[in-house]
């Protein structure tokens, strides 16, 4: 990208220490925690095997045991745990949800990442002691929205939705008291995250309610004389030609018919991946990059780890001289959607 | 219970919105929430004209509301929210959390997209001012039965009852995208599509509806039928989302059925050719969003293979 780093120009002042900055991976399983652990991970994130969080997969997540040993394991490394509740409790689903913030305050995990009010607020009557995060599901996009959380219920943490322009993550940054944490890294949610229903339009599920965008029990494949068809509760997602890579039917990430044109509508199969915005992240003020993925395997976890930990070492100890590997970039795109990837919306032009 | 119009999702020609609400001084509604709540770039009217909008309505006997931009981005996004925050004239509907922080404990409408499923979160909202809150449009029947009984005393319940649902926001603009133009400079051809860009399968199957940043259902959700139920459990307003042509006539359709003048079955029948697409009512019946349930039989879902959606299906059955 520039060649002369945000750090070094006038007017922009790095108001944070560089080593505060976090690196937070994903754990879908206590080796993913491991993985990330030992490849460098500041803090990993999880969740309870159930609704109360926003990546609800067969095969996924913790159960109390399994926190227990994720914790010990990371805290003898000197790192956080963070657990996601960050679905919305539903209207005759509350104990389940305020249960599992007693659960995680139980069991001593270093911040909980939340999106719903009400839970908030009894969070922070219950548990005062317990670190809240804003999740990225809060859909909070702008400063004033972030000072609603903090004043309300002592937000320290926010995620910011995938739709800020570098321009706009800077603004909320110079105007709020809380920190900023920005993703980094996995797969693309081109709609603001908390305000998308799509998935619930299409098979009755969607992430504010169940936890799932696009669930794999909705998904069905068919080898037809047209090609391989990937369908969503019967909705047809996509079509392949023979010798096309045929990706998750991600409803938001299929082809479709518009005006005559048949194409990704609304968005290709891509990840994001911002390596190349690291330090100017830093010298703004986010001070943590989250990776997404706690539905990847193990060791996509310590892959992508080993390079975000690699990359902000380097723009640590020498943001001028900070530069993206072309290595870094390869490992990266082995896995990421699609096998590409974008700056997403903090590059002006995706809008 | 009162039928409050939606604010417009379009984009249409100055002329064609100031036609539009003169129009509506006429129609039995009660309420009518204003303003653009989509996208900034979107100019032909500015808060002031929609001020001079609501003074208008306000004289025909109708309760004005200023509804707040959904997906806040910039410092001028922020700007414009506090002009409508600031109005002492008109109620504000707050779409965002930035919204309801700037009411600052005075009354407002807690709209459709703060995600309020729970009633502590029911009761976060009372506490901060609101006076009436619109159910998230993913909610069933039963999940409004049980927050009906939770609710905090004197805060009103909205339902959206009727149009093509906007499910999700962007930072992207879809309408732009098909055009290939960049969204700096879109060229404002959301004013080409009056009720938006159709998106359909592969299959033809009406599946989206494309309107700038934000993407709707393709189908038109209608709870005509469950006017009586929405009655028994206390609802106090039904939204109506405007369209660009007969939205008279889905207004006085509405009416009539509120009124007992006309079977809902027979007001369905009238309704289905004036919408731009098939019908649906899933998300009520606790089902996918597209699905359309009548007498509790599913007449139209998206069964593997199924060439069309909506009433063309159920005709085909």
């Amino acid at each position: 990208m520039s060649a002369l780093p945000e750090s070094h120009r006038p007017g922009v002042v790095p108001r944070h220490d560089p080593s505060d900055f976090e690196l937070v991976c994903p754990a879908g399983s206590l080796p993913a925690l491991k993985a990330a652990v030992d490849e460098g991970a500041d803090a990993v994130y999880l969740g309870f095997r159930d609704a109360t969080n926003a990546r609800n997969f067969a095969g996924l997540n913790f159960d109390a045991a399994a926190i227990a040993e994720g914790i010990r394991y990371a805290h003898d490394r000197q790192r956080k745990v963070l657990l996601a509740l960050n679905t919305y409790p539903q209207p005759d689903g509350w104990m389940l949800w305020r249960d599992a913030v007693d659960r995680a305050a139980d069991a001593g995990v270093d911040a909980v990442i939340m999106a719903d009010p009400g839970l908030m607020a009894y969070a922070s009557e219950r548990h005062p002691g317990l670190r809240l995060h804003l999740s990225v599901q809060g859909s909070a996009t702008n400063y004033e929205a972030i000072r609603f959380y903090h004043e309300h219920f002592g937000v320290a943490r926010a995620v910011l939705p995938r739709v800020l322009s570098v321009a706009q993550v800077q603004q909320v940054c110079e105007n709020t008291p809380v920190e900023i944490e920005v993703f980094g890294f996995g797969s693309l949610c081109v709609m603001v995250e908390g305000r998308c229903a799509l998935s619930s339009y299409a098979t009755g599920e969607s992430p504010n309610t169940h936890g799932v965008c696009s669930p794999a029990k909705y998904v069905r494949w068919q080898q037809t004389d047209q090609g391989l068809e990937s369908r969503l509760n019967g909705v047809l997602i996509d079509r392949y030609d023979d010798g096309e890579n045929a990706g998750y039917p991600t409803l938001c990430k299929g082809r479709f018919d518009v005006a005559g044109e048949n194409y990704y509508a609304l968005e290709e199969p891509t990840s994001l991946n911002t390596l190349e915005l690291l330090p100017r992240l830093m010298a703004m003020g986010v001070r943590a990059i989250k990776i997404e993925g706690r539905q990847r395997s193990p060791a996509y976890t310590a892959q992508v780890t080993r390079v975000w930990r690699q990359a902000i070492d380097q723009a640590r100890s020498s943001p001028s001289r900070y530069s993206v590997h072309p290595a870094w970039m390869a490992e990266l795109n082995k896995v990421a959607e699609g096998q590409q990837h974008t700056l997403g919306a903090y590059h002006r032009p995706w809008k | 219970m009162k039928i409050a119009l939606g604010p417009l999702q379009y984009y249409w020609p100055r002329v064609t919105v100031l036609e539009f609400y003169a129009a509506v001084r006429d129609w039995p509604v009660d309420i009518v929430y204003l303003g653009e709540t989509v996208c900034s770039r979107r100019h032909e009217l500015r808060l002031p004209d929609w001020v001079e909008i609501a003074d208008m309505l306000a004289e025909a006997g109708k309760t004005p509301v200023l509804s707040t931009q959904v997906l806040l981005e910039s410092g001028n996004d922020l700007n414009t929210l506090r002009k409508i925050t600031d109005n002492e004239r008109y109620g504000v509907e707050a779409n965002d959390m930035g919204a309801v922080r700037l009411m600052q404990g005075r009354p407002f409408t807690a709209g459709p997209f703060l995600n309020i499923y729970s009633k502590p979160t029911l009761d976060v909202m009372a506490a901060q001012g609101a006076t009436r809150w619109v159910m998230p449009l993913e909610m069933s029947r039963a999940g409004l039965a049980q927050l009906q009984q939770d609710r905090p005393t004197g805060l009103q319940t909205e339902v959206f009852a009727y149009g093509r649902m906007p499910l999700a926001f962007s930072a992207r603009c879809f309408t732009a995208r098909n055009r290939n133009f960049p969204k700096d400079n879109c060229q404002y051809v959301c004013m080409d599509h009056p009720d938006g860009l159709l998106l359909e399968t592969k299959e033809s199957q009406a599946f989206l509806t494309i309107n700038g940043i934000q993407t709707q259902s393709a189908l038109v959700y209608t709870l005509i039928h469950a006017l009586g139920e929405l009655r028994d459990l206390g609802v106090d307003v039904i939204r109506l989302s405007p369209q660009s042509a007969h939205m008279d006539r889905v207004v006085a359709a509405f009416r009539a059925v509120l009124d007992g003048r006309e079977s809902a079955d027979e007001a369905h029948r009238n309704l289905v050719p004036l919408m731009p697409a098939g019908p649906c009512n899933g998300y009520w019946h606790d089902r996918a969003g597209l699905d359309m349930v009548l007498d509790g039989q599913v007449v139209a879902s998206p069964a593997p293979g199924a060439r069309a959606p909506g009433v063309r299906a159920r005709s085909a059955a």
